[in-house]
């Protein structure tokens, strides 16, 4: 038995009747992960020494009968979630070197939890990206082909699970970050409703989007890790206070009935071949086990991915302005002044990717432009979330692709911002809504690449979203296990 | 230089004013004033990767009050919003403020000007952070305390109702005992805790168009706002009667020179790219809230200052002096319910014990017992006015009962006739050359020959009596 190939429910059960110490599976995933990652570069860094004393802890936790779901579970961190002691960087030159003196909320809760946090995963600069390849250290190979991307901006963390180099991972999801990925790699993604998941922590790219959420191998890990995440944090001003109740309660349960909605939209110009007919594979097997699913059409959809363009780079701008050179973080040799320090500090510390953000934000910003672009963006917003609610009105949740194809080669699309931003078409509109979206692996395309499709529910309707995913998974077999 | 009176200055006041809340507006740190630097900071308020602002209730709670003391409509939803600009005191290179929808507006208060009362006009009230400080070390460079980094600040912007110097500052008064009675600062503006910026512009009188606009920032006393706009004043209608225009600009006053010289004008004005802030919810003010805040406000310096004026019959500019500090009104109150003469109460406090103040210290060292009682010797003639002051100033040294003190002292009038008549011949009488002046008609030789009268009663005769008296005597030789 290969325990790397096992879930968190599994290792969980054998940790809780001392099959194996926290301690010998870390050091096991320690091993094999610093070796496996040299082809993958799914970590910035291992975290060893705080690894093997968070072990040490959980089985002393667990001799105590303490133990919960992830008592002494190793996983991996996304490096825009702050950890006290361990250099966060964002994958970028501005904070290479940056140590945070704080904790993230959702690290904070993992570290109650008893997990055990392996090292920081690689993303894309500021979680700017949809391929890992603006990552300013190094680039991520997608595990199931290390010729193509892991997708991002959650790539390291993608890759991590999907390599077996952690059982869980934490990405944070802005557009797609979580989802994406996921599907590119072949594991399950869930981007929580905004709100659900404390952001204290988390640095910022855009504040109205960005949602922390679990990268797993199967369905329920999903929700036993959120389950561990969710919930209310008063330092963080639009977290709600609402019990997050049980998760998983709805696991197991059958789905005949349920009625499942199909937006035309999404299977429109531009999707791929392999990708439609692989989700509308899925909606097959949703109505073999008695689910009704219908097209509906989500008409303002259009207007999703511009203005999620505008809402988020506009947010950039202003939330990556405090990297200035002046406090921490880098800062450039070649000044005479202040405006020197400034322009020189961030021309060289950004990568090309967070620079053309910050000037489209900025724009978007300015004065003369503000009402055409950013107000414009926010109405949209709203029109795209009344779309939702209607649906929801009728059906328990939504069934489309996560991206309109598989994983392609590496530096396939980085000559062309705009194909690259296309790419996101379906994953933005549920960050502009501020609902949950479950992404798993549903088929593969024809270069046998994992395909991965969408569940989108209701805003707090996690427990569906997982429902219906475990269903469809223990239909056809939860496809990284499958591997 | 008549040229001045043809034209009239167009004033607006913008006035940021700390909150004195025990914590600052987006998170634990202490506010308090003068503490080493950067040692009341933590990763909020320094603006640290993945930190998020969450609003001190206290803030929301007295930039209310501070709309309702000034007759603002409080907005049931209101938002806040970032003002993006780079600068070393701003750890987050925005600042968070409210853009369109402040939580106060539409108010005005009351002014005594020069021809009585006038209302001027409170556009809004908003809160906001305040930045932290630089200290610049010559040869060393810049240092960054970022103690006043998040330090709640209201800004306060009124319409450009003010047309003079005075008006100004008497705005700024008003604003000053308004908020102070409301307890929600202690406006103290050598400490930066009450700062002014000035919008000024003039126009020709009767034009109805504003002129172009400077801005003076951060004026910290009301001598400087009062010079600072005297100056202005004055530049702007120089430049334009020499046939200049005025350049929209920021404007430094300087204390040295008296002075005010260009900062930065509107071609490198930022573009502060507002927008609302997305870590922040809107504000939301139930109708149980303002009602139990507007609840919680104090009698104000106005209602005060209608009843001096009615029940105690002092001028609306007196009782605007006494209503301006709440000690003192507090004060005149206490002492006022032991006399009758309340007038002359009100000038004692005004000309006398209010310069014996030390600086921002409103404690009179003379019970309110004892000062009225001062009053009602001056308003019974039992003591002279001069008396009256030697009195305060000896009290003010040592307090105690001034009856006493002027019985011990043998302070009190001398109002019997007899004895102010041979007072009176008896300076007649060793002032022959003053005599002979007034006999050619030259009336201010009594005034000499007064005085001596007075040396000769040692100060205590009643001066109204004298008057009678030798005038009588002049008349008769």
């Amino acid at each position: 038995m290969d325990i790397r190939k096992l879930t968190v429910e599994q290792l969980s059960s054998m940790l809780k009747n001392k099959e194996i110490s926290s301690y010998e599976l870390t050091k096991e995933y320690l091993e094999y992960a610093k070796n496996s990652d040299e082809k993958i570069g799914a970590y910035l860094r291992f975290c060893e020494e705080t690894a093997v004393d968070g072990a040490k802890k959980a089985d002393e936790k667990i001799a105590r009968g303490e133990s919960s779901s992830l008592t002494g579970i190793p996983y991996g961190l996304k490096d825009n979630i702050c950890t006290k002691g361990e250099i966060t960087s964002c994958a970028s030159k501005m904070l290479e070197n940056f140590v945070p003196p704080y904790d993230a909320f959702v690290y904070n809760k993992l570290n109650e939890e008893g997990a055990v946090m392996l090292g920081k995963t690689n993303m894309d600069e500021f979680a700017m990206g949809s391929t890992n390849e603006n990552s300013a250290f190094k680039i991520v190979h997608n595990p199931r082909d290390l010729s193509r991307v892991p997708g991002g901006s959650s790539g390291g963390s993608a890759a991590a699970v999907a390599s077996n180099e952690a059982p869980f991972a934490l990405g944070s999801d802005t557009g797609g970050s979580i989802r994406q990925p996921a599907a590119f790699c072949g594991v399950v993604g869930m981007k929580p409703t905004y709100g659900s998941v404390s952001r204290n922590g988390l640095v910022a790219f855009a504040s109205s989007l960005d949602q922390i959420g679990p990268l797993t191998k199967t369905v329920k890990d999903s929700a036993i890790v959120l389950n561990a995440i969710a919930g209310h944090d008063k330092l963080d001003s639009t977290s709600v206070d609402r019990e997050p109740g049980n998760l998983s309660e709805d696991i197991g349960k059958d789905v005949k009935g349920m009625k499942i909605a199909l937006p035309k939209e999404y299977f429109g110009e531009g999707i791929g071949e392999d990708v439609k007919s692989a989700v509308l594979n899925a909606a097959k097997v949703y109505e073999k086990m008695g689910a009704v699913v219908e097209e509906v059409s989500i008409p303002t959809m259009k207007y999703a991915l511009p203005a999620y363009y505008v809402i988020s780079s506009a947010e950039a701008s202003s939330n990556l302005s405090r990297f200035d050179g002046v406090r921490y973080g880098y800062r450039s040799k070649n000044y005479e002044d202040i405006t020197e320090l400034y322009k020189n500090t961030r021309s060289e510390g950004f990568g090309s990717e967070v620079k053309r953000r910050i000037m489209l934000g900025c724009f978007a910003l300015s004065s003369g432009y503000y009402d055409a672009y950013y107000k414009k963006a926010l109405q949209v917003r709203t029109l795209i979330m009344r779309d939702f609610n209607n649906i929801f009105k009728d059906y328990s949740c939504i069934l489309s692709p996560v991206a309109p194809t598989a994983a392609y080669k590496l530096n396939e699309k980085t000559s062309d911002p705009l194909e690259m931003y296309m790419g996101d078409i379906y994953t933005v509109p549920v960050n502009i809504a501020g609902i949950p979206a479950l992404s798993m692996p549903c088929g593969e395309d024809k270069d046998g690449m994992p395909v991965g499709m969408q569940l989108l529910g209701k805003a707090f309707d996690e427990k569906t979203l997982y429902r219906l995913g475990f269903a469809f998974e223990r239909e056809t077999g939860a496809y990284h296990l499958n591997k | 230089m008549n040229y001045y009176k043809g034209y009239e200055m167009v004033i607006g006041l913008e006035v940021h004013c700390e909150l004195k809340t025990e914590t600052k507006i987006f998170c634990g740190c202490p506010t308090s004033f003068g503490a080493e630097p950067n040692t009341q900071c933590c990763p909020v308020c320094m603006g640290m990767p993945g930190t998020l602002p969450v609003l001190n209730g206290k803030v929301v709670d007295y930039a209310i009050k501070a709309g309702v003391a000034t007759n603002c409509t409080i907005a049931k939803y209101s938002k806040q919003d970032r003002k993006n600009y780079f600068y070393p005191d701003l750890p987050k290179a925005y600042q968070i403020s409210q853009y369109d929808l402040p939580l106060c507006e539409h108010g005005w208060l009351e002014i005594e000007g020069e021809n009585g009362a006038k209302k001027i006009g409170i556009t809004r009230i908003h809160i906001e952070e305040d930045a932290g400080k630089l200290v610049h070390i010559p040869g060393k460079g810049t240092l960054i305390d970022c103690n006043r980094c998040g330090v709640p600040l209201i800004e306060i912007v009124s319409e450009p109702d003010i047309r003079s110097a005075q008006e100004a500052v008497a705005y700024m008064k008003k604003l000053r005992a308004i908020i102070l009675y409301t307890g929600i600062s202690d406006c103290k503006m050598q400490e930066g805790s009450l700062r002014c910026d000035v919008n000024l512009s003039v126009r020709k009188k009767g034009e109805e168009k504003f002129g172009t606009r400077t801005e003076m920032k951060n004026l910290n006393s009301f001598t400087f706002i009062q010079k600072a706009i005297e100056y202005e004043y004055k530049r702007q209608v120089d430049e334009l009667e020499a046939g200049g225009t005025i350049v929209q600009e920021t404007r430094r006053y300087d204390q040295a020179s008296g002075k005010t010289f260009t900062m930065r004008t509107k071609e490198d004005a930022n573009d502060y790219r507002y927008f609302p802030d997305p870590d922040l919810a809107p504000i939301i003010t139930s109708d149980e809230k303002l009602k139990k805040l507007t609840d919680s406000i104090p009698e104000l310096p106005d209602v005060r200052k209608k009843l001096y004026v009615e029940k105690y019959s002092l001028t609306p500019y007196d009782a605007e002096l006494i209503t301006n500090e709440m000690e003192i009104a507090d004060y005149f109150e206490k002492a006022s319910k032991c006399t009758s003469y309340h007038k002359i109460l009100a000038n004692l406090i005004i000309s006398d014990v209010m310069k014996l103040l030390d600086a921002d210290s409103y404690n009179v060292k003379i019970s309110p017992e004892h000062l009225a009682s001062i009053a009602e010797m001056l308003g019974t003639s039992e003591i002279n006015s001069s008396v009256g002051k030697k009195v305060i100033k000896a009290l003010w040294e040592n307090d105690t009962d001034p009856v006493k003190y002027v019985k011990d002292n043998d302070l009190n009038q001398i109002n019997d006739r007899d004895t102010l008549l041979k007072a009176v011949l008896s300076a007649i009488e060793s002032n022959p050359k003053s005599v002979a002046d007034y006999k050619k008609g030259k009336t201010a030789a009594a005034k000499a020959i007064m005085g001596h009268v007075m040396a000769k009663t040692q100060g205590r005769g009643n001066p109204v009596l004298i008057g009678e008296i030798l005038d009588g005597e002049l008349k008769k030789l």
